[in-house]
């Protein structure tokens, strides 16, 4: 396992996605799951640098392991910021007329319907957010 | 197009908004684009309907998957790679 102390911050971001993406690469990781995996990083460390500590800044411990046969990677994402369970926002109408369409709410969807697992824990106060991926093509 | 890179797109369309007619913006070397990407082509496209409409060209099969997953596939005019 592997793990990576970070500030919360969008000027970050490319530093978090190395970091995941080297684990992914060593694993021979598909590139169609590899952008699947990066679009859900980004979306969920976007939100803990935007809303876990606003206005202050805090950080985030990223973890990483790739594990089993066929691997499947686990990504973890910790933060002490206010207790935030992103799973409980409903989906958006992803039917309804540009007009009608919200923006916002897209993002975690696409985690939601990109990873095989998503898990939200609030435990002696850390948010404690899991996403699992298959890293075989299906 | 994610976070870090979509406010450069976004600060250029809105730039263009007065001076175009219709604006098409071209995906051939985009390889994903986040919510926040997505967030800026549906203004876009909301500005751009009161005009001559947005248009996203040379688009991959992997940035369809998730036009097709966030319903933006029935949104926008999309020409696929190759098309």
């Amino acid at each position: 396992m592997k793990e990576l102390e970070i500030e919360a911050t969008d000027k970050n971001l490319p530093k978090v996605l190395a970091f995941i993406d080297e684990e992914l690469e060593k694993a021979q990781c598909p590139m169609r799951v590899q952008v699947q995996i990066d679009v859900a990083v980004e979306e969920i460390f976007v939100n803990i640098a935007h809303y876990a500590y606003n206005p202050e800044i805090g950080t985030a411990k990223v973890r990483v392991e790739v594990l089993g046969d066929p691997p499947s990677v686990d990504i973890t994402f910790i933060d002490n910021g206010v207790p935030y369970d992103p799973l409980a926002k409903e989906d958006p109408n992803v039917k309804l007329s540009a007009k009608e369409r919200k923006i916002g709410g897209l993002g975690i969807f696409m985690v939601k319907k990109n990873m095989d697992d998503v898990r939200y824990e609030y435990l002696d106060g850390h948010n404690i957010l899991t996403l699992k991926k298959g890293l075989l093509l299906k | 197009m994610d976070t870090t890179t979509t406010p450069m797109l976004e600060t250029e369309i809105r730039a263009s908004y007065d001076e175009c007619n219709a604006l098409v913006v071209d995906f051939t070397d985009v390889k994903y684009v986040s919510s926040a990407g997505l967030r800026i082509l549906l203004s876009a496209h909301k500005v751009m309907s009161k005009k001559g409409g947005l248009r996203v060209t040379g688009v991959s099969d992997e940035i369809m998957e998730v036009f097709d997953i966030t319903g933006f596939s029935t949104i926008l005019n999309i020409e696929k790679k190759g098309a």
